[in-house]
């Protein structure tokens, strides 16, 4: 078994393992492996990573082939070159620390072992998903993430709003995961396969290429690309298709942490990167990649400004983080959209799981109103959420700093009106970002104390296995943006992601490079402006953010009902999709098809057979008259056959 | 002068216990052993036709018939009382009347 395969199939294994044998091995066995499995695959990912980025030895491995018809021959296939390579990392590495961490965090859970294995199972489902060599397999992955993310979302079954928030995540992923399979679809019908190499090289011919679809002409790359993109955005929730992305916060704190860095909402990013050189050819779908972007990192930003639940607001700022990478997609920065979503990884887990354990801590509160002061008595949390924070908000010689700068000078470079306005909406929701998550913190850590005395004083710091894999991420935090800066986005950019992105010579970031001045500082100062006025509004004593809600009504209850995206989806699709199923449930199904059919067979036959059990009178001489009256009747017309 | 017994009394006589079985079996309403000797009497009304028969054409066949009839008839009549047995264990009474599980 090569390095490849290892990485990929040994979170599959100690998923199965721990899944479907927990009852043979033991409780603690199976988390054992399930932990050993993944920290295995982390091991080799990193060797790979080492192999493969650093010293420029990208791997295709066929396993075995999957499809043969006709002209149409699959295969599937490991591909890991520098691309592939860092999402290995982040995502077996990321993975690793959560289920670390939820060897902690889920210890009472009596069912841990069948959360362990979802977790490998979203790992291996994430892997094969960034491993892929054609678009088929790809989809494979996509759709594992997408059965697994349901899963853990809905874990704590007894939750009637947990099986809510699976079942929302799974249709509204269905939704972008219908445009995704088309985009394949329409990717095979014009290149005539869906193995990446081939696709890239037959782009030239594409470019000019049209398609007739509903009577119009478009261009065909165009069309396939935004079809594409649609499965992207409900994967990486963009807005649109992000309404899922909040809810799964009723999913265990430690799947947030999986599904928000690593796992899952990375996978609408990858695959464009990974698809760069036919997205790069189709400068339509790229400006309204950048426009949806900017879109959503501003009203992502904008929704987490008033939320209460700690979860919440950071899935929010995942969401606006993400609009981030796809601004950097759509400007061409492929380099530094991954370079964020490295970074990000690190920081948002890290955020996620020490959120976790401030609600392990409070016993299950996830309302911020109801927290307050508690920075002394969990003073490690306290450090993590800081360090997360400070990346998040890009500050300074943080992860956060050079991978989001990058991507907003790359706007600024853009020279282009979609670039101007990418730059100006991101820089708005740099300063929001930084805001809202200083009034996360001050909310969360500082004032007086909100909860009651029994919680209060009972508060604690998590066990370590909760909080020294954390010790990582924090390291990620800190470290991933300067010591990555050369390789993913600086000079040694090109010869780092040799053939695995499409800018192989030139690329915007060359000129992002030579930006004036005031455009590279102002995210930073917009940061740090955000931060103060975060600390000073939700310091003690002042009410200043309810004055301002109060002044501020209609955009406060906008902010706070995340635009009435939810209730306008309640109208357009879901009370209409109810009413269609209620209609074919009562009339089609019950009155139509079971009235004439099932049961109106089983009527009739019911009917008739009571009619004729009327004949069984259950008194033997009846029989044996009736039995004497045959015989005589048949012989009687034999015998007047015979004499006639 | 004797009357001889020919063919045609042996028949008649025959004739006439078949019927009497025949009505046994029907009329009767009271008692199952009636019913099980009814059945008997039909039995032996063929029993003796084949008698008859075979005397009269000189063909011993009939005769070996009736006597593996009389042997299953023995059988039949042994199934026939330890179904009794069990009708009454279940309804307390041999009357043809009480078992009218079978109606609709």
């Amino acid at each position: 078994m090569s390095y490849g395969s290892a990485v990929v199939f040994l979170p599959l294994i100690a998923s199965a393992i721990a899944g479907f044998g927990h009852h043979f091995i033991g409780r603690k066995a199976a988390l054992a492996v399930s932990c050993l499995g993944i920290l295995l695959s982390a091991v080799f990912a990193i060797i790979l990573f080492n192999d493969v980025a650093l010293n420029h030895h990208p791997i295709q491995e066929t396993l075995l082939a999957w499809i043969q018809s006709g002209d149409f021959s699959l295969n599937w296939a490991i591909r890991i070159d520098t691309l592939t390579a860092v999402m290995l990392v982040v995502v077996t590495m990321v993975s690793a620390v959560v289920h670390l961490y939820s060897l902690g965090y889920m210890h009472e859970d009596a069912n841990q072992p069948r959360f362990m294995s979802y977790l490998g199972l979203f790992t291996f489902a994430m892997l094969m998903l960034v491993t892929a060599d054609n678009l088929l397999q790809m989809f494979f992955g996509w759709e594992g993430v997408g059965l697994a993310s349901y899963l853990l979302i809905g874990f704590w079954n007894h939750k009637q709003s947990a099986n809510a928030a699976a079942m929302k995540a799974f249709i509204v992923n269905r939704v972008g995961d219908f445009g995704f399979a088309l985009g394949i679809m329409l990717t095979f019908w014009i290149v005539g396969s869906v193995q990446f190499d081939a696709i890239f090289a037959k782009l030239p011919e594409l470019q000019t290429m049209d398609f007739m679809f509903w009577g119009h002409h478009f261009n065909a790359l165009t069309l396939a690309t935004i079809l594409l993109f649609v499965g992207a955005m409900g994967k990486s929730a963009q807005l649109g298709l992000h309404t899922w992305l909040p809810d799964a916060m009723e999913g265990p704190t430690p799947v947030s942490a999986l599904i928000h860095a690593a796992t899952m909402v990375t996978a609408g990013v990858f695959m464009v990167a990974r698809l760069s050189p036919m997205f790069a050819a189709a400068p339509d779908t790229l400006a309204f990649i950048t426009v949806l972007g900017s879109l959503t990192a501003f009203a992502a930003a904008f929704m987490a400004l008033t939320q209460n639940d700690i979860k919440r607001v950071i899935a929010y700022s995942t969401m606006s983080q993400l609009g981030y990478m796809f601004i950097a997609l759509g400007v061409g920065a492929y380099g530094a959209a991954i370079f964020h979503l490295m970074t990000h990884a690190f920081f948002k887990a890290l955020l996620f799981l020490g959120a976790g354990s401030v609600i392990h801590a409070l016993h299950h509160e996830q309302d911020m109103r109801n927290m307050g002061g508690v920075w002394k008595k969990i003073p490690i949390t306290y450090a993590f959420m800081w360090i997360g924070n400070l990346a998040l908000a890009g500050i300074p010689f943080f992860a956060g700093y050079y991978s989001k700068d990058m991507i907003l000078e790359a706007t600024y470079a853009a020279g282009n009106n979609i670039g101007v306005f990418a730059y100006w909406v991101g820089i708005l929701a740099a300063f929001m970002t930084a805001f809202y998550s200083w009034r996360l913190l001050w909310l969360t850590f500082h004032g007086t104390p909100r909860m009651d005395h029994h919680t209060y004083d009972h508060a604690h710091e998590a066990p370590k296995i909760m909080w020294i894999p954390l010790v990582i991420l924090a390291a990620g935090a800190l470290f991933a943006g300067v010591l990555g800066y050369p390789y993913f986005v600086g000079k040694a950019r090109f010869k780092f992601w040799g053939d695995s992105l499409v800018t192989r010579h030139h690329d915007i970031l060359d000129q992002a490079h030579h930006i004036p001045e005031w455009a590279v500082l102002l995210p930073t100062a917009v940061g740090v402006v955000g931060i103060l006025l975060g600390i000073f509004l939700y310091s003690k004593g002042k009410n200043i953010p309810g004055k301002i809600a109060s002044a501020l009504p209609a955009l406060y209850k906008l902010s706070l009902n995340k635009f009435y995206i939810d209730e306008l989806y309640n109208v357009l699709f879901v009370k209409p999709a109810w009413a269609l199923g209620r209609f074919f449930s009562v009339t089609g199904d019950r009155q139509i098809i079971d009235r004439l059919g099932p049961d109106g067979v089983a009527n009739v036959s019911n009917k008739t057979a009571g009619r004729f059990s009327r004949f069984q009178t259950g008194f033997i001489f009846n029989y044996a008259a009736v039995m004497i009256a045959g015989i005589v009747i048949f012989t009687g017309y034999l015998l007047w056959t015979y004499w006639s | 002068m004797m009357l001889t017994v020919g063919l045609p009394h042996i028949l008649v006589l025959s004739a006439i216990l078949f019927t009497i079985g025949v009505f046994g079996l029907f009329l009767n309403r009271k008692n199952i052993i009636v019913m099980l000797m009814a059945v008997e009497l039909i039995l032996l009304a063929v029993n003796i036709n084949f008698v008859a028969f075979s005397a009269f054409l000189g063909d011993s066949n009939g005769q070996i018939f009736t006597l593996f009839i009389l042997s299953v008839a023995a059988a039949e009549s042994a199934i026939g009382l330890s179904i009794l047995v069990t009708f009454f264990r279940n309804f307390g009474s041999i009357e043809v009347e009480t078992g009218s599980e079978m109606k609709g």
